[in-house]
C-alpha cells in the first residue's frame, strides 16, 4: 500500500509532463495573485492613515496609493484568469488523454477481461473516475496551493504587524473549524437516511414505472400509489432533517466568525488607544480576518476531492494496466476464401479448475455447412471463441486449410468471418448506418438489398422514420427485430466463411424459415458453422456436431443421427413430439 | 411556475417565514460596518468602555443573526421538502393514469428521470431560493442603501457599480449556461460511447472495426475538451471582473472618500464602512451567481415536470359497466390501428367475434399484430378505425376501471413486483389463501411454491430474479387466475415452459370450473390447436379463421406456420 500511493501520484503527475510549461506558469499565476490579493487591504489600511479628519489628507499619498491600487487590482484580475484558464486546460486537457487511451486499451484487452468485469465497473473508471481526477487536479492546482499560500503569507504579515491579536485569530479560527466538523458529522447520520430512502424510493419508482403497462393493466394503481407515498413520507421527513441540519454550518460558522471578528475589533481598538496600533492597521486587519478564515474552509473541501482523485486514478490506472491481448500472429494478409476449420487435439477451460473443452478433434470441410447442438453449457459457443480467437486455446491447434489461427494476426483472422450472435449488439445509430457497420460505405440500394435478404425490410418500413430511424435501448424495436438488423448487417457483404451463434433465437418460427431460406442461398459455397437450439432451422446442414460436456457425442446428417436414434435423436424429439 | 405555486402555497407559513428571518439576519449584518465606523471615529476618543460597549453589541447582534439563520434554514428546508414530496407523489400518480400511447411517446426511462433527478433538482431550487433570494439581494441593496445614508459623492460610485455589477453577472451567466448545456450534452454522448465500445466488442471485432470506433470517440474526446474550455473560459470570467469592479470602486471610494473627509463631510470611520460595505457587496453577488446557476436548474426542471403533468390521457374515460366475472362475448368490427402517423398500420381491416366461453387462438409471427389486438381490446390504444365491443358495449363506452376488471391478461414479458408471492397475486385487492392456491394449482405453480416452503409469503426478488423464467412465468399466469375475470387473455406466455408442462396447463385451464372467455396467443400450433377457434395473423391482416382442420386445409399461411414446426417429425 505504501509503495502504491505515491507510484500512483507520480504516474498521474508523469501526465503533466508534456505540460510542464503550463503547470510551472499556472503556479507562478497563482502565488502572484495570492501576493496582489493579500496587498489590496494593506493598500488599503495605508490609504485609511493618510485619511485622519477635515482639513487633514494626503492627497499626493492617497493618488499615488490609489494608483497602486489600480494596478494591483487589473493585474490580479488578469492572473486569476489566465491561471484560470491554464488550469482548464491542465486538467480537462490529461482527462482527455487519460479517456482516449482507456478506450484504445479496452480495444486491446482481452475479451476474457470483458466477459470477466461487470461492464457499469469499467464505465465507471473510464467516466466517472476521469471525471473525479480531472475536478481534483483543476481544484488542487487552483484552491489547495493558493489556500496554502493564503494562509501562510496571511499569517507572516499578521505576525509582524501585531503578534497578540494575530494569536487570537490564530486560537479562534480552529474552533469555526470544530463546529462546522461538528454539524457535519450530525447531518451526515441524515444524510445516509436520506440517501437510503431515496434509494428506496428511486428502486421503487424504477420498478413501478418500467412495468407502467402492466401495472394498467391490472387496475392495481391505487395500491401503487399507496405503496409509493408510504416511502415518499419516509423520504420527507429524513430530506427535511438532512437539509436543515446541513444548512446549519453556515450560520454556525458564520458566528464564530462574528466573534472573531469582534475580538479584532476590540483588541485592535485597544492597541490603537494604547498608540501601538494605526486606525490604518486596524482595518488591514479586520480585512485579513474576512480572509484568513476561507481557505480553511475550501481546504478541507479540496482534500477529500484530491482523495477521490487520487483513488480514480488509482482505478484508471489499475484498468491500464491490464495486459491486451497478445498478437504474436505474422500474417497480415490473407486472401479470402473459403477454407476449412480445423480443431486439432484443442484443450481450453475458462477455469482452470472447471476442464471445459478436452482433446477436441473436428475438421469442418471447405464450403461445408456445419451445425452444433447441445444442452447450455456444452461448449458451443466457446468452439466460436476460438476459433474466432476471443479466447486462445489452452493447447492444441486450431487451422484455417493449413493455417494455424495462431500465425494469423487477429484482425486479418476476424476478417475472414462474418458473424451473427444471439447478443444483438447495435450502435446507437441509424438503422441505415447500423446495417452498413462493416462497410461504411455502402449504397442505400444494397443497404435495402441486405435489409431484405434479411426479411427486415418489411419492419423498417413501418418505423416512423423509417431507414433513418436512430436505435436506441428504449425498446422501441423489439429484440427479433433487432436481430433482423443484426442478419441485415452481415448480409450487406457476406465474407466467405459464416458463423451464426443462436441468430435467430428470437424470431419466430415463419420468419426464421424465411431468413434460414436466405442464408441457405449465401452458405453455397461457404464454409459455416451454426449454433442453434431450435433444431427445425439445421436440418439442412451438411454435418451436424452434437456435444455435450465439451465433448463431441454425435456426428452426421440429420437422417443419419435420428435414424441412429442416440443423443440427437432424444434431443430433436423432445422438442417435436410433446404435447 | 404556477404548478411550484400551487404546491408552495401549501407551506405559505413556512415559504414566507423562511426568507423573512433570511432578511433579519442579513439587516443585522448591515449594521457591523456602521459600529466598526463607531468605534473608529468615536469610541477610541471616548476609551475602553465605549468599545466594549460596541463589541458586546457586535456579538449579539451575531447571536440574534444565528437565531434567525437557524429559523430560516428550518422553514425553507421544510417547505422544500414538502414541496417535493408533494409533487413527487401527484406527478406518479399522474404517470399512472396515463394512457400506453403517451407512455410509448414520452419512454418510461424518462419517466423515472423526471420521477428522481428532476424533481430533487427542484426540491434544492426551492430549498436554495427561500433562503438566498432575499438574503443576497438585501445585502446588496441595504450596503448600498446604508453607504448612500452614510455618503455623499460616493453614492453615484455605487449607483453605477452596483447595477453594473449585475448586469455583468447576468451577462456572465446567460452566455456560459449555454456553453455548460453544451458541455453536459457531449458528455452524454461520450458516455454512451463507453458503454457501447465495452458492449459491442466482440462485434466491434468481429468487424475489424476498433480504429473506426477509437477515431470516432477521439474526436467526441476532442469535442468535450473545446466545450469544456469554452465554458471555463467563459465562466471564468466572473470572479476576476466582479472582483476587479468592486476594488476599483473601493480605490473610488478612497479617493472620493479621501477628498469629502478633508471637507469635513466624511469622517475616517465612515470611508472605512464605505469600504466595508463594498466588499460585502462582492461577497453576496458571487453567492448570487450561483444561486442563479442553480435556480436555472431547478426551473429547467420544473418546466420538464410540468411538461408531462401537461400530458394528458388522450382516451376519455367511459362511463358504462359490464359484469366484469361473466364470461365476454368480444366483437371487433373492420378494425385498423397504426403506432404513429406516418407508420404503416399495424392491424388493418381485422373482423372477428368471440362468443361467451369460447376459447380462442391467435396465431402469426412477429409483427403480424396479435399483440395490438390485446391492446386495442383493452383499451390500451385507441383503434382507428372499426369498433371493438365487449358485451356488445363499445370499449370506448366502458368504464376503464370496469374494463381492466373484466379481463385478466398474462403478458408476454413475465415481470413480477419485488415482494411476496401474495402481495403479486393480489396486486392490491383482497384475496383468500383459498382462491391463491387454486390459483397456483391451475397455473401449475403449486409444486414448486410448496417446495420453496415459505407458502404464500414466498419473497420475491426485484424483477424476479430468485425466480426461474418458466417459474415466474407460471406466476404471472396464477396473478391473472386469481382475479377471477370473464376474459382471459394468455399473451404467448407459455414459451419458457416446456412442452409436458404446457399442456398440463392447458388440461388444468379447461377442466377448471371458472367460465370464462379465453384468448391464447402464440407461435406454437401445439399451444392453439385445440382451441375453439383460430384466428390467424398475417402482416396485420386477418388471413383465416377457423378450426385447426377447417385451417389446414384452407389457409396456406397457416399450413406453413404448421409445416415448419410439425412437419419435421418424420
Amino acid at each position: 500500500m505504501d509503495k502504491k500511493k505515491p507510484s500512483t501520484l507520480r504516474r498521474l503527475l508523469s501526465y503533466l509532463k508534456p505540460q510542464a510549461f503550463f503547470v510551472v506558469l499556472s503556479f507562478v499565476l497563482s502565488a502572484a495573485s495570492v501576493g496582489l490579493t493579500l496587498a489590496i487591504p494593506v493598500l488599503i489600511g495605508r490609504a485609511v492613515d493618510f485619511i485622519i479628519g477635515p482639513e487633514n489628507v494626503d492627497f499626493a499619498a492617497i493618488t499615488a496609493i490609489v494608483i497602486k491600487m489600480a494596478a494591483v487590482i487589473a493585474a490580479t484580475a488578469v492572473c486569476q484568469w489566465c491561471g484560470n484558464l491554464i488550469n482548464n486546460s491542465i486538467s480537462m486537457g490529461t482527462a482527455r488523454r487519460l479517456r482516449t487511451e482507456v478506450v484504445e486499451h479496452l480495444h486491446r484487452l482481452p475479451i476474457s477481461y470483458l466477459d470477466r468485469h461487470p461492464h457499469g465497473d469499467i464505465l465507471s473508471r473510464a467516466v466517472t473516475d476521469i471525471e473525479q481526477i480531472s475536478d481534483g487536479l483543476l481544484l488542487g492546482s487552483t484552491q489547495l496551493f493558493s489556500g496554502v499560500l493564503t494562509i501562510l503569507v496571511t499569517l507572516v504579515l499578521m505576525l509582524l504587524a501585531d503578534p497578540l491579536i494575530t494569536l487570537i485569530v490564530v486560537a479562534l479560527t480552529p474552533v469555526s473549524f470544530l463546529v462546522a466538523r461538528y454539524v457535519a458529522k450530525n447531518s451526515r447520520k441524515m444524510f445516509e437516511e436520506q440517501a437510503k430512502a431515496r434509494g428506496k424510493l428511486t428502486a421503487y419508482t424504477e420498478e413501478r414505472i418500467s412495468n407502467i403497462k402492466l401495472v394498467g393493466v391490472f387496475g392495481s394503481q391505487d395500491e401503487v400509489c399507496a405503496g409509493h407515498d408510504r416511502i415518499n413520507e419516509e423520504l420527507r421527513g429524513f430530506s427535511l432533517r438532512a437539509t436543515f441540519y446541513s444548512s446549519l454550518v453556515n450560520p454556525s460558522t458564520r458566528l464564530i466568525h462574528a466573534a472573531i471578528y469582534a475580538a479584532v475589533a476590540a483588541f485592535g481598538g485597544f492597541a490603537v488607544m494604547g498608540a501601538r496600533m494605526s486606525v490604518g492597521m486596524l482595518v488591514t486587519f479586520l480585512g485579513y480576518t474576512n480572509q484568513y478564515s476561507k481557505p480553511f474552509n475550501e481546504i478541507t473541501g479540496v482534500i477529500t476531492e484530491f482523495q477521490n482523485a487520487m483513488a480514480g486514478a488509482e482505478r484508471v490506472f489499475e484498468l491500464l494496466d491490464e495486459k491486451p491481448e497478445s498478437d504474436e500472429g505474422k500474417i497480415g494478409e490473407m486472401e479470402e476464401k473459403c477454407r476449412s476449420i480445423g480443431f486439432d487435439h484443442v484443450n481450453f477451460s475458462y477455469d482452470p479448475e472447471k476442464p471445459l473443452i478436452r482433446d477436441f478433434n473436428v475438421c469442418i470441410p471447405a464450403g461445408k455447412k456445419a451445425a452444433i447442438v447441445g444442452p447450455t453449457g456444452c461448449g458451443k459457443t466457446t468452439m466460436i471463441n476460438l476459433i474466432m480467437r476471443f479466447y486462445d486455446a489452452d493447447s492444441g491447434k486450431i487451422c484455417l486449410d493449413d493455417v494455424p489461427v495462431d500465425d494469423l494476426k487477429r484482425t486479418e483472422l476476424r476478417n475472414q468471418f462474418a458473424m451473427v450472435l444471439q447478443d444483438t449488439w447495435l450502435k446507437t445509430d441509424t438503422i441505415r448506418n447500423n446495417i452498413a457497420y462493416g462497410r461504411p460505405d455502402a449504397s442505400f440500394e444494397e443497404i435495402e438489398k441486405a435489409a431484405k435478404e434479411a426479411a427486415a425490410d418489411d419492419f423498417i418500413r413501418k418505423l416512423p422514420d423509417g431507414y433513418d430511424t436512430v436505435i436506441t435501448d428504449d425498446g422501441s424495436i423489439s429484440a427479433g427485430e433487432r436481430q433482423l438488423i443484426c442478419i441485415a448487417r452481415v448480409m450487406l457483404d457476406p465474407p466467405q466463411m459464416l458463423i451464426l451463434d443462436e441468430a435467430t433465437s428470437s424470431i419466430d418460427s415463419l420468419t426464421e424459415q424465411r431468413i434460414t431460406n436466405d442464408f441457405d442461398k449465401i452458405m453455397q459455397g461457404r464454409t459455416s458453422l451454426i449454433v442453434a437450439h431450435r433444431l427445425s432451422t439445421i436440418k439442412s446442414a451438411d454435418v451436424i456436431i452434437a456435444m455435450k460436456d465439451g465433448q463431441i457425442i454425435e456426428k452426421g446428417t440429420h437422417r443419419e443421427l435420428l435414424e441412429k436414434g442416440g443423443f440427437y435423436a432424444d434431443l430433436f424429439n423432445s422438442q417435436y413430439n410433446v404435447g | 411556475m404556477k404548478l411550484l405555486g400551487k404546491y408552495i402555497r401549501k407551506y405559505a407559513k413556512e415559504s414566507i417565514l423562511a426568507p423573512v428571518f433570511k432578511m433579519l439576519e442579513a439587516l443585522f449584518e448591515l449594521l457591523i460596518p456602521v459600529i466598526v465606523a463607531r468605534i473608529i471615529d468615536t469610541d477610541i476618543g471616548l476609551g475602553g468602555s465605549a468599545v466594549i460597549k460596541d463589541v458586546i453589541l457586535m456579538i449579539v447582534l451575531g447571536l440574534v443573526g444565528f437565531v434567525s439563520a437557524v429559523s430560516a434554514q428550518y422553514f425553507a428546508a421544510k417547505s422544500a421538502a414538502c414541496t417535493g414530496a408533494d409533487i413527487r407523489s401527484d406527478l406518479f400518480r399522474h404517470i399512472n393514469t396515463l394512457s400506453y400511447k403517451e407512455i410509448d411517446s414520452v419512454g418510461t426511462s424518462v419517466l423515472i428521470t423526471r420521477m428522481t433527478s428532476d424533481v430533487n433538482q427542484l426540491q434544492n431550487a426551492v430549498n436554495m431560493f427561500l433562503r438566498l433570494f432575499l438574503r443576497a439581494p438585501i445585502i446588496v441593496i441595504g450596503s448600498t442603501a446604508a453607504a448612500c445614508i452614510i455618503g455623499k459623492k460616493t453614492n453615484l460610485l455605487f449607483g453605477i457599480t452596483v447595477p453594473g455589477l449585475f448586469a455583468l453577472v447576468f451577462l456572465i451567466l446567460a452566455l456560459s449556461m449555454p456553453l455548460n448545456s453544451k458541455v453536459q450534452q457531449v458528455l452524454e454522448k461520450i458516455t454512451l460511447s463507453v458503454k457501447e465500445n465495452i458492449s459491442g466488442a466482440r462485434v466491434i471485432r468481429a468487424f475489424g472495426r476498433q480504429n473506426a470506433e477509437a477515431k470516432e470517440f477521439r474526436e467526441r474526446s476532442g469535442e468535450l475538451y473545446k466545450r469544456q474550455l469554452a465554458f471555463g473560459a467563459v465562466s471564468g470570467l466572473l470572479n476576476p471582473f466582479a472582483y476587479a469592479v468592486i476594488n476599483l470602486a473601493i480605490v473610488g471610494i478612497i479617493y472620493i472618500g479621501g477628498g469629502e473627509v478633508y471637507e469635513g463631510v466624511l469622517t475616517r470611520g465612515t470611508v472605512v464602512a464605505l469600504v466595508n460595505y463594498m466588499s460585502q457587496i462582492l461577497l453576496e453577488l458571487i453567492k448570487l451567481a450561483n444561486l442563479i446557476i442553480i435556480e436555472s436548474r431547478g426551473l429547467a426542471s420544473l418546466k420538464r415536470i410540468n411538461e408531462l403533468f401537461e400530458i394528458k390521457n388522450s382516451l376519455a374515460d367511459g362511463d358504462q359497466e359490464i359484469c366484469p366475472e361473466e364470461p365476454a362475448a368480444v366483437c371487433f368490427d373492420r378494425v385498423s390501428f397504426s403506432y404513429g402517423e406516418n407508420a404503416a398500420p399495424a392491424v388493418s381491416d381485422v373482423s372477428f367475434s368471440i362468443l361467451p366461453g369460447q376459447t380462442v387462438g391467435l396465431i402469426g409471427n412477429t409483427g403480424s399484430g396479435k399483440t395490438t389486438l390485446v391492446n386495442l381490446l383493452l383499451r390500451n390504444y385507441e383503434a382507428g378505425e372499426g369498433s371493438i365491443t365487449v358485451d356488445g358495449i363499445p370499449v370506448k363506452k366502458i368504464r376503464r376501471s370496469v374494463l381492466q376488471s373484466a379481463a385478466a391478461v398474462v403478458p408476454q414479458k413475465a415481470a413480477l413486483f419485488s415482494g411476496t408471492l401474495r402481495a403479486n397475486l393480489s396486486m392490491g385487492r383482497e384475496i383468500s389463501d383459498e382462491e391463491a392456491w387454486q390459483a397456483l394449482s391451475t397455473a401449475q405453480a403449486k409444486g414448486f411454491v410448496e417446495e420453496k416452503g415459505e407458502g404464500l409469503g414466498l419473497r420475491i426478488e426485484e424483477g424476479g430474479s430468485n425466480l426461474s423464467g418458466g417459474q415466474k412465468q407460471r406466476l404471472t399466469i396464477a396473478r391473472a387466475l386469481v382475479r377471477n375475470s370473464g376474459l382471459l387473455i394468455l399473451d404467448d406466455s407459455s414459451s419458457a415452459l416446456d412442452f409436458a408442462t404446457e399442456a398440463a396447463l392447458r388440461k388444468a385451464l379447461k377442466e377448471d370450473p371458472k367460465d370464462r372467455t379465453t384468448i391464447i396467443i402464440s407461435q406454437r400450433i401445439s399451444s392453439i390447436k385445440d382451441a375453439d377457434k383460430i384466428i390467424v395473423m398475417d402482416g396485420g391482416k386477418t388471413a383465416g379463421i377457423g378450426t385447426h382442420s377447417e385451417l389446414l386445409s384452407g389457409c396456406p399461411v397457416y399450413r406453413e406456420i404448421y409445416e415448419t414446426q410439425e412437419g419435421t417429425n418424420g
